[in-house]
């Protein structure tokens, strides 16, 4: 699926002001790097170096400059810090996140802060208004990152941490845990999805309606780990599938979604995603996986 | 005879040397033969093996490397799964940064300081071998783990909760924590050797004003390694203290926090890359002035600089945690601090432009090259730090392939090329043939280009997203091309290093008399010419280059017109001077080679390896024969007094026995005592920092045991330190050691079985409260084994009749390390007992 992971593509506020900043600082870093390289020449090959050859020169280059522009870099980067903060009002939206090695389990929050309903591994959020992201964790440290909107934090054991973040245009943005979690950390990915309000809130009513049908082998070999609501399924060990249909990608944002792809998870996932906590089902046959597959996939 | 020299002091030994005196100083410091040789002591030995084991792990983790960038070479590749790819890069970081970076520079240290200073060697050579081989052994040991797929698998930082026995059962983490910590005691041993040697043994007339840049380097590099690597001692013991008894310092259920191994890490982390880069930028202030023929433009403001950092550097660890969520006050602190430590780096680099600018056109010889690769290199690297350092960047930047690039820049950059120049530079003095300059030409342009081409890019793949520690990634997010020139330019610095190695293989030929000599035309002491005794004549200096400003300097040494042209007391010997002045005070005798210092430092490896498999018989064994090697080391310190002083030249009688605070072991004991206090300072900083965090597990005032607790242990402790004086003034009075020791044993353990009495109820399991408290228990009663194996140690030399009232420095280091022990003890105390209380 198509999705923009760089911080140089920035479609919210926090990457953006942050993209800015960036500039600002390559700007200068490349020309403070080139006065010093270009005096470093002239030291060794220029013609009249005497000016250059006294302790002046040390105080002059290597005490007052760089008090001077570091000064004005830390006044500059303190007050874009607070542009981004203030860029973020107050959240019209409230999500909860909790890290899990590899995935990342969702809820979101209503209105008055109660449990909404769950999902995983996608976050769809309306453009243009700024959304709250509680972090937490299950189990080892994590850290959210979704590079085009807003810079990471970490998911600590025992601390609940919350980031804002805004998009200002609809888009996929792909999302990575950047803190090492051990094993397949390298795919522990998620998917931000902006939309404008009213497909979010069609969205958002859908998600939180419980699920079309339930299926028999389903809830015999997946139920232990998996809450599909409005069906017997209630487990929680894995992700909640209830609507596991609508999303992009499976398997934690690594592959698109589609009953092949699903079929191809439940099979063999330890080849796709080595040291996932899910078994691999190899006793299920080629028609009872497809079937399976399906209803996953038909859970939209 | 007394040559007139216009304003120069006359020769302390002016006349010719008898015959056979130079013989008898180089047969006194000949090197053993045959299977002998490993015991081997002296600096130019044991410094050249340092430096080769490191350069040996450098090439290992480089190849660990060049895998790693090989499965990177493309998305979704398949050469190496997340579980050996895991191991790679914890060992790569590990591997690099304990056991190539501080060894290396630590290394270079040992083999030119002694000579660059006017010494005849370190002044503890035998735990400078020590040290050695409990580095190489316990090293190869734990990277041949990754053989065994057992290599360590929670990154170079190792952070709970990943590394808890939850989440990684089995030894891989153990082989990290228990074979980086006795190597991290290594690098402490080191610390205290140099420390003492730069502060001692310098050459009459060398004040410290006139000391080379790279002997202030490492001193500040020492003193560094004092203060911070007590904090990654402490963090290792506390994580394998949850490990192995399940002590909760960093389970959140039982009132730990992770946060607590971040900060005490992080304490130690930050002041690491700088420990690793003075050093180097040391090394880089002795050769760019050689190249420029002229000397250090503002060395004052380079000292300056080079203190300035380290003080600094102790103050940005935080800058490692900006994602973790900490308070907006904290962080803009923090912004500023690392960005302030940028400006002692730049009055370094322009001294360096200004002495480049100062002194005649430079040759681009091969050191040169590596020289002006530094400079281009680390000052971008410095500048890529500064944009990491402001808060809202590095959110982006963090944990992603940006910091791989500054990282990079500035430890390649700012350590290895120096580092090699430093081998270009320094072989001569330590091989009869310099490098080749042909392959040397050829031998940085694959590193530098190859530098660039793989790490350059990286600034890139960073900010485009792709985080760090990742065995594969993705296609389609516009990394592929950006790895693959990384993997391109990764195999081009290998091609380097190879072509380097050939060239060594081809070139070196280890030699101390026959070296290639002072090719160069440098000014410092270590191009005298010398043998295993290091200069032939102690000189006395009056300038900072003293071969630039004494004519004829060489010649007089060489002749023995100079300081202790001989061995008067029949053994080795160095002159140990005053710290400031380096007025000369008193004689050393040192050490000759021999077998307890190896036998204790391959079975102290061999210790905390078995531990580190649990075959827990095997290790006690090892454990026993590893003290027993030592107790027969130590049992040969401390030779006799002599009667009379003894005449070195230039009327100057020294004694040849000191005690007190001018000996040298009271110096390497306050530093072991500094050490220890580190540590102790950290504890007290996870007491109160576990308090913030959880108090729900804390006691309430009333819970905690009644003050007689307190009082009982603290009188008891206190009056051990009490007995101890008692037996310190009756050996000054020459009466008997023994009533005063055994009195402070029975005071001590009493005192410390009270302690833990007073807690019985708690259980260090329990919550982090428990296991904080039993810490500082832990640490009680080992500080008292100690000190009590120490002064029991000296009671037995009394009783053998080789302790006395004038010899007595055995005693007097076990009567300091019994007097810190009590006061450590007793803050502990306080902090148990008095912290609650006060918190209310």
């Amino acid at each position: 699926m198509e999705s923009v992971q760089s911080a140089l593509a920035p479609h919210g506020p926090g990457a953006a002001i942050t993209a800015e900043v960036a500039v600002v600082l390559f700007v200068g870093g490349g020309l403070v790097f080139l006065l010093v390289m270009a005096l470093a020449a002239w030291a060794v090959f220029g013609r009249r170096r005497d000016w250059l050859a006294g302790r002046a020169a040390v105080v002059a280059g290597g005490i007052a400059f760089p008090t001077v522009v570091l000064f004005a870099l830390l006044v500059y980067t303190l007050f874009a810090a607070g542009r981004i903060a203030d860029a973020h009002g107050p959240p019209a939206l409230r999500i909860g996140v909790v890290g899990e090695q590899w995935w990342w389990r969702v809820h979101y929050l209503d209105a008055a802060g109660e449990r909404d309903f769950a999902t995983a591994n996608e976050l769809r959020i309306p453009v243009g208004r700024t959304v709250e992201v509680e972090l937490r964790s299950a189990d080892v440290l994590h850290s959210f990152w979704v590079p085009a909107l807003a810079g990471k934090l970490d998911l600590i054991p025992g601390r609940t941490n919350r980031l804002r973040l805004r998009a200002d245009r609809p888009g996929v943005f792909r999302g990575q845990c950047a803190e090492y979690c051990g094993g397949p950390h390298a795919q522990m990915a998620f998917l931000v999805v902006a939309e404008e309000e009213g497909a979010f809130e069609r969205w958002r009513e859908r998600q939180r309606a419980p699920a079309s049908a339930a299926n028999d082998l389903f809830l015999a070999r997946c139920a232990a780990c998996h809450t599909v609501r409005g069906t017997p399924a209630a487990g929680t060990l894995g992700p909640d599938l209830t609507h596991a249909g609508s999303r992009l990608a499976i398997g934690a944002g690594i592959l698109p979604n589609g009953a092949g792809a699903i079929a191809g998870w439940i099979a063999s996932s330890q080849r796709i995603k080595p040291g996932n906590l899910m078994p691999e089902f190899h006793d299920l046959d080629g028609a009872a996986l497809a079937a399976l597959a399906e209803y996953v996939a038909s859970l939209e | 005879m007394t040559t007139a020299r216009a304003g120069v002091a006359p020769l302390p030994n002016p006349g010719p040397r008898p015959p056979g005196e130079a013989e008898t100083l180089a047969r006194i410091w000949a090197p053993p033969r045959g299977l002998a040789f490993l015991t081997v002591v002296n600096n130019n030995y044991v410094g050249v093996l340092y430096v080769g084991a490191a350069f040996l792990f450098f090439v290992l983790a480089g190849i660990l490397a060049l895998v790693m960038r090989a499965q990177l070479a493309v998305p979704d590749n398949t050469l190496v799964g997340p579980s050996l790819y895991n191991q790679l890069f914890t060992m790569h970081g590990t591997v690099m940064m304990f056991l190539f970076a501080v060894p290396a520079v630590e290394a270079m240290g040992i083999l030119l300081l002694p000579n660059m200073l006017g010494a005849r060697d370190l002044p503890f050579p035998r735990l400078s071998a020590y040290a050695f081989w409990a580095y190489f052994v316990g090293g190869i040991v734990f990277f041949a783990s990754i053989f065994l797929g057992s290599a360590p698998t929670g990154g170079w930082f190792m952070n709970p909760p990943l590394t808890t026995a939850t989440y990684s059962p089995g030894v891989n983490e153990d082989f990290w924590l228990l074979g980086i910590g006795f190597i991290e005691i290594s690098a402490i041993a080191g610390a205290i050797e140099i420390v003492v040697g730069v502060l001692r043994t310098r050459a009459p007339g060398m004040t410290l004003g006139r000391m080379p840049v790279f002997a202030w380097a490492m001193l500040v590099f020492a003193a560094m390694i004092i203060f911070a690597f007590p904090a990654v001692i402490l963090a290792t013991a506390l994580l394998e203290l949850e490990r192995a008894f399940g002590w909760p310092f960093f389970s959140v259920d039982r009132g730990g926090d992770p946060l607590l191994w971040q900060h005490l890490f992080w304490f130690f982390g930050h002041p690491e890359v700088y420990i690793i880069f003075l050093p180097a930028a040391g090394m880089v202030s002795m050769i760019v002035p050689t190249m420029a023929q002229t000397p250090l433009v503002a060395y004052r403001l380079v000292v300056l600089a080079l203190v300035a950092t380290g003080f600094l550097s102790f103050g940005l660890w935080v800058h490692h945690m900006f994602a973790t969520g900490i308070p907006r006050l904290s962080l803009s602190f923090f912004e500023a601090a690392s960005m302030a430590v940028a400006i002692p780096s730049g009055i370094q680099v322009f001294a360096w432009i200004a002495t480049l600018a100062k002194g005649r056109r430079i040759r681009l010889t091969t050191p040169g090259l590596f020289i002006l690769g530094f400079l281009f290199t680390f000052v971008l690297g410095g500048l890529t730090g500064v944009m990491v350092a402001v808060v809202p960047f590095d959110w982006q930047a963090h944990d992603s392939y940006f910091v791989v690039a500054h990282l990079h820049y500035v430890l390649i950059g700012g350590m290895v090329f120096p580092l090699f120049a430093a081998f270009y530079y320094w072989l001569p003095y330590t091989s009869r043939h310099a490098l080749s300059e042909r392959l040397g030409r050829w031998v940085f342009g694959l590193m530098f280009v190859g530098f660039h081409v793989a790490f350059f890019p990286m600034h890139f793949t960073g900010l485009a997203g792709m985080p760090r520690r990742v065995y594969t990634y993705p296609a389609g997010l516009g990394w592929e091309g950006l790895n693959l020139v990384s993997t391109a330019g990764a195999f081009m610095i290998a091609a380097g290093v190879a072509l380097f190695i050939v060239d060594l293989a081809r070139r070196f030929r280890f030699a101390i008399e026959g070296n290639a000599g002072n090719v160069w035309n440098a000014g410092t002491l270590e191009w005298l010419p010398s043998g295993t005794y290091a200069t032939r004549s102690i000189p006395s200096v009056a300038s900072r280059e003293p071969l630039w400003d004494q004519p004829g300097l060489a010649r007089d040494v060489e002749a023995g017109h100079y300081y202790l042209p001989n061995a008067p007391t029949g053994g080795r010997e160095t002159i140990v001077s005053s710290p400031i002045e380096a007025a000369p005070q008193w004689l050393m005798r040192m050490p000759r080679p021999g077998w307890p210092p190896i036998v204790a430092a391959w079975f102290t490896a061999a210790f905390f390896l078995f531990l580190t498999v649990k075959w827990v018989l095997p290790a006690c064994l090892c454990g026993a024969v590893a003290i027993g090697a030592m107790l027969a080391w130590a049992w040969r310190l401390d030779p006799p007094p002599l009667a009379a002083p003894v005449e070195v030249g230039g009327g100057l009688a020294l004694p040849a026995y000191m005690s007190g605070p001018r000996s040298q072991s009271w110096w390497a004991m306050v530093v072991l005592m500094l050490v220890a206090g580190s540590v102790y300072g950290c504890v007290v900083f996870s007491y109160l920092y576990l308090w913030t965090v959880s108090p729900e597990v804390w006691p309430a005032a009333d819970r905690l045991p009644d003050l007689v607790h307190l009082a009982v242990p603290a009188a008891l402790y206190g009056a051990s330190s009490a007995a101890i004086g008692l037996a310190n003034r009756a050996l000054g009075r020459g009466r008997s050691l023994h009533p005063g020791v055994v009195a402070a044993i029975v005071l001590f353990a009493a005192g410390f079985a009270a302690d833990l009495f007073a807690h019985r109820a708690l259980s260090p399991a329990q919550s982090s409260y428990g296991a904080v408290v039993y810490l500082v228990l832990s640490l009680a009663g080992f500080f008292g084994a100690v000190s009590i194996a120490l002064a029991l140690f000296a009671t037995a030399r009394y009783a053998h009749g080789l302790l006395d009232r004038v010899r007595r420095v055995t005693f007097d280091n076990a009567r300091l390390f019994w007097h810190y022990s009590v006061g450590q003890s007793l803050v502990g105390l306080a902090l148990v007992h008095g912290f609650p209380r006060l918190a209310g």
